[in-house]
């Protein structure tokens, strides 16, 4: 058969129109219905899940209006909203001086660090300068700490991101981690890693912490909403919303912050075991 | 008129097609290119200090290196002989059915994506060798037993081809001889696909050296350079994958740096590979994707010749 | 009597690689069909995730997916198909096509992490398009362009020259023959083509997280940020948000893979058989 027939060549043809008629619509389909509002925030993993519950709520009340989360980083974030690739950028890490003279800041949420081990682990208590000594490897073996014979396995965060800059800053004075700790790129990576390993330590958020891993006391302070508002509680951190200086928001964009900085908002954070920002409202 | 507007549309094709790799190796390169000039070469390339967030920030990517050298030796290891016993099991001695069924099976295990390998990493064979052999379980060991399996479509697909493309005349010859099978499979049938199974090799290579998620799973992404197996490491890739994020300013240059080295890396091994086979062609490549319909183009040609 | 018994050693041996190969497919395949199949019900497929995916479905991520490879499609197959058609219909073999071969050949090597980093550095950051459809669909489009380019080429060059001959003889001019003679009979090579590159996006991961972003929401337009189906996984997984819910969405996942398999093998059979009766 070396002609196609004429009933062959139209299949063909037909085959043909359709890819070229799905590739169209596909292209162009989504584009033509735009006139919902969209709003993006980029930055902190850390901020990420809280920023996406809020959005979450905040849709329910204002149907038609989309908030979309990116959780990459802090500094991604910083400097999206610094480039003004996102009206809205997060972090969970003061800003550096540079950045503070291009950024408006809004504090949303304090959140404490919590240490957290294998809920087998017979450890409750670490000093400061324990967690310190730990995580520069120092301290290897938890028998050292009353706890186990087992060496130690050190989780921590990778450089750059917001809850390794604040753990830096509030323990680590300036050494590094042992070259042996494990870095992942999440509070929930890291306390996947924790739940998993009877022999493992590392740091999340508060608000992260549930019932597969033990957060344990810090200088004989439990880490809790009220040990951080009466100031007891030392390992805590800002969790911002920055915005470029002089750039107003989209309706939108200021309705969410809005919100977010509203007692709902709080309250929604609260929930979730965040601490009252200082520019709640 | 219509003609030449048509040819010069398709030329335009072909352009921006083969400009896309010029430009996507241009942008890298000037992303990671100064960085590297501001650090120096040896010292990033040696240097096992990786700390962007320090004051002065260091950027070394040696303990990198080292890892992505353990893992992908290590699932050279575990990946090559396994793969080569298939490709030798599927072109030689399996029954005709069975060896219809390996292909499929060849092409889902390519097909499935990395990802879910990286999963079954972490959640079942990390565990598993932590209680075995004590350690952080997420070590160079899991990586490499995984990856080693990830490699398995690249190495039995090209291998088995250049056991195939064997001229029957060596195996007749062989056995006329008085060989046994194994003999002539062994003796003559792999030394003479040598070339073709040794771009296989070098291909896996390609494709444990620059899998990242999976690895970022499964490898725990220590900053060390590994001492035993059971250590948890980091590589080129799973640095890139982890950090990128995060990154920004020299940070994020560093990162690219560090993709420039992974680049230059990976075409390493892409020329050896063409050195080895004359030239690998793109479906050896593709390997276990190479749709049998091809196949028909050889029996065509004898047709129309 | 010694050589014999090597023989069948290493037979054995073989025998064993064989089914130790085929038994860790169907242990991959089996242990997350049996985990994440009992969790998967049509709520779970056109749910959309409440608590970043720890309850609900995943319909947004299934839409994500398919018009992440539909984006990269519509950029990459014009493109590959028009310039396999132009190195092989329009020029002889020249420096400039063993650079292209050599292009395409290096291109399908590069990891995808590398495309990744380009695609975040050139079309997210330099070209401002964000974390969205259109940015990571672009990198995709880069990504699978040789395959696309290289199959078309194949399924051209399978086309007996016989065919063009008489096209050519019957008046037809170079492009009444292209698009008569030679697409119209490449079209089942090329479509293959389609459906593996397809399948590359679907299972991606590297160079769509940081291109195409890990927002949870149906995207709407072009240039909204997406989650495929394999980040979703990736992030549910490793964060630990819901083991449940990972292996749901990795059944989902396997099973789109071998739908793509089955889908690509049932063409290439097809069309062998047709061009066996020819």
């Amino acid at each position: 058969m070396l002609f196609l027939t004429k009933a062959r060549y139209m299949r063909i043809h037909i085959i043909w129109v359709s890819i070229l008629l799905v590739g169209a619509l596909t292209a162009c389909g989504p584009t033509t219905q735009g006139n919902d509002q969209q709003l993006t925030l980029t930055g902190s993993t850390s901020v990420g899940p809280f920023a996406e519950q809020l959005a979450e709520r905040y849709e329910e009340h204002h149907r038609g209006s989309k908030v979309n989360i990116q959780a990459l980083g802090s500094s991604a974030g910083i400097q999206a909203a610094a480039e003004g690739t996102v009206e809205l950028g997060m972090s969970s890490r003061h800003l550096e001086p540079d950045e503070e003279e291009q950024l408006q800041v809004y504090e949303i949420a304090r959140d404490a660090l919590a240490i957290i081990v294998h809920p087998s682990n017979a450890v409750t208590d670490l000093s400061t300068e324990q967690v310190r000594r730990i995580f520069t490897g120092e301290i290897a073996n938890w028998r050292e700490v009353g706890g186990h014979d087992a060496p130690i396995d050190i989780v921590t965060r990778e450089a750059g991101s917001g809850t390794y800059g604040a753990f830096e800053e509030l323990v680590m004075d300036k050494e590094l981690p042992a070259q042996s700790a494990l870095r992942q790129g999440s509070n929930g990576a890291v306390r996947q890693i924790i739940a998993g390993d009877p022999d493992s330590i590392g740091y999340i958020s508060l608000g992260i912490v549930n019932e597969t891993v033990k957060p344990i006391s810090v200088d004989h302070v439990q880490a809790s909403t009220e040990a951080v508002m009466s100031g007891q509680y030392k390992l805590v951190r800002p969790f911002l919303f920055v915005q470029r200086k002089n750039a107003t928001l989209s309706p939108l964009g200021q309705e969410f912050l809005s919100y977010v900085l509203s007692p709902e908002g709080q309250q929604e954070l609260v929930q979730a075991g965040l601490i009252q920002g200082a520019d709640a409202q | 008129m219509k003609e030449r507007l048509i040819s010069f549309l398709l030329f335009l094709c072909a352009l921006v097609s083969i400009a896309s790799l010029a430009i996507i190796t241009f942008f890298i390169f000037q992303a990671g290119l100064p960085l590297i000039f501001r650090v120096g070469l040896g010292n990033f390339l040696e240097s096992s200090l990786w700390n962007p967030s320090g004051d002065p920030q260091s950027f070394g990517i040696a303990a990198m290196i080292l890892g992505s050298i353990w893992v992908t030796l290590g699932a050279i290891v575990v990946g090559v002989p396994l793969g080569l016993a298939v490709a030798i099991f599927s072109a030689e001695i399996a029954p005709p059915r069975l060896a219809m069924l390996i292909r499929p099976v060849i092409q889902l295990l390519a097909g499935i994506p990395s990802v879910i390998y990286g999963f079954i990493g972490l959640t079942i064979l990390a565990p598993a060798i932590r209680a075995t052999f004590g350690g952080p379980g997420l070590s160079v060991l899991t990586a490499a037993l995984i990856l080693g399996i990830m490699i398995l479509p690249s190495i039995i697909s090209i291998s088995e081809d250049a056991l195939r493309a064997v001229p029957s005349a060596y195996r007749d010859g062989s056995l006329a001889v008085g060989a046994t099978r194994w003999q002539t499979i062994w003796r003559v049938l792999v030394p003479a696909a040598r070339s073709g199974i040794v771009a296989s090799v070098i291909l896996g290579m390609g494709r444990a050296l620059g899998e990242t998620m999976a690895v970022i799973m499964m490898l725990g992404n220590a900053l060390q350079v590994p001492r035993s197996p059971l250590d948890s490491a980091t590589t080129l890739t799973s640095n890139i994958g982890l950090e990128l994020a995060y990154a920004s300013g020299a940070h994020r240059d560093a990162l690219f740096a560090t993709g420039v080295v992974l680049f230059v890396l990976i075409m390493i091994l892409n020329i050896l590979a063409n050195i080895f086979t004359g030239r690998v062609t793109f479906w050896q490549r593709l390997s276990a994707f190479r749709p049998a319909v091809f196949n028909g183009r050889a029996a065509w040609r004898r047709r129309n010749t | 009597m010694k050589r014999q018994h090597s023989q069948l050693v290493a037979f054995a041996g073989l025998w064993f690689a064989a089914s130790l190969t085929i038994v860790i497919l169907a242990i991959i395949i089996m242990y997350i069909l049996a985990q994440g199949l009992p969790y998967v019900n049509l709520e779970f497929l056109t749910g959309r995730p409440l608590e970043q995916g720890r309850e609900g479905g995943i319909f947004p991520t299934i839409l994500g997916t398919l018009a992440l490879g539909a984006v990269s499609l519509v950029l990459a197959v014009p493109l590959g198909v028009g310039a396999a058609v132009f190195l092989t219909e329009y020029t002889r073999p020249s420096p400039l096509t063993t650079i292209m071969r050599f292009g395409t050949d290096s291109l399908a090597g590069v990891p995808s992490i590398i495309f990744g980093l380009f695609g975040f550095i050139f079309f997210v950051t330099r070209l401002h398009m964000s974390w969205s459809l259109l940015a990571g669909g672009l990198t995709l489009a880069l990504m699978v362009l040789p395959t696309i380019i290289r199959t078309t080429e194949e399924a051209i060059r399978a086309v007996p020259v016989a065919y063009r001959e008489v096209s050519y003889g019957l008046g037809a001019s170079r492009w009444q023959m292209v698009r008569t003679v030679v697409l119209p009979n490449a079209l089942p090579g090329i479509i293959t083509g389609i459906i593996l590159s397809f399948g590359r996006a679907v299972g991606e991961t590297a160079a769509v997280i940081f291109t195409a972003g890990t927002a949870l929401n149906i995207p709407t337009s072009i240039l909204s940020p997406t989650r495929t189906m394999a980040v979703h996984f990736y992030i549910l997984a490793v964060e630990g948000i819901s083991l449940q819910k990972a292996y749901a969405t990795g059944a989902v996942l396997i099973i789109s893979i071998l739908a793509i398999n089955v889908l690509a093998n049932a063409l290439i059979t097809r069309s062998v058989s047709r061009a066996v009766r020819r």
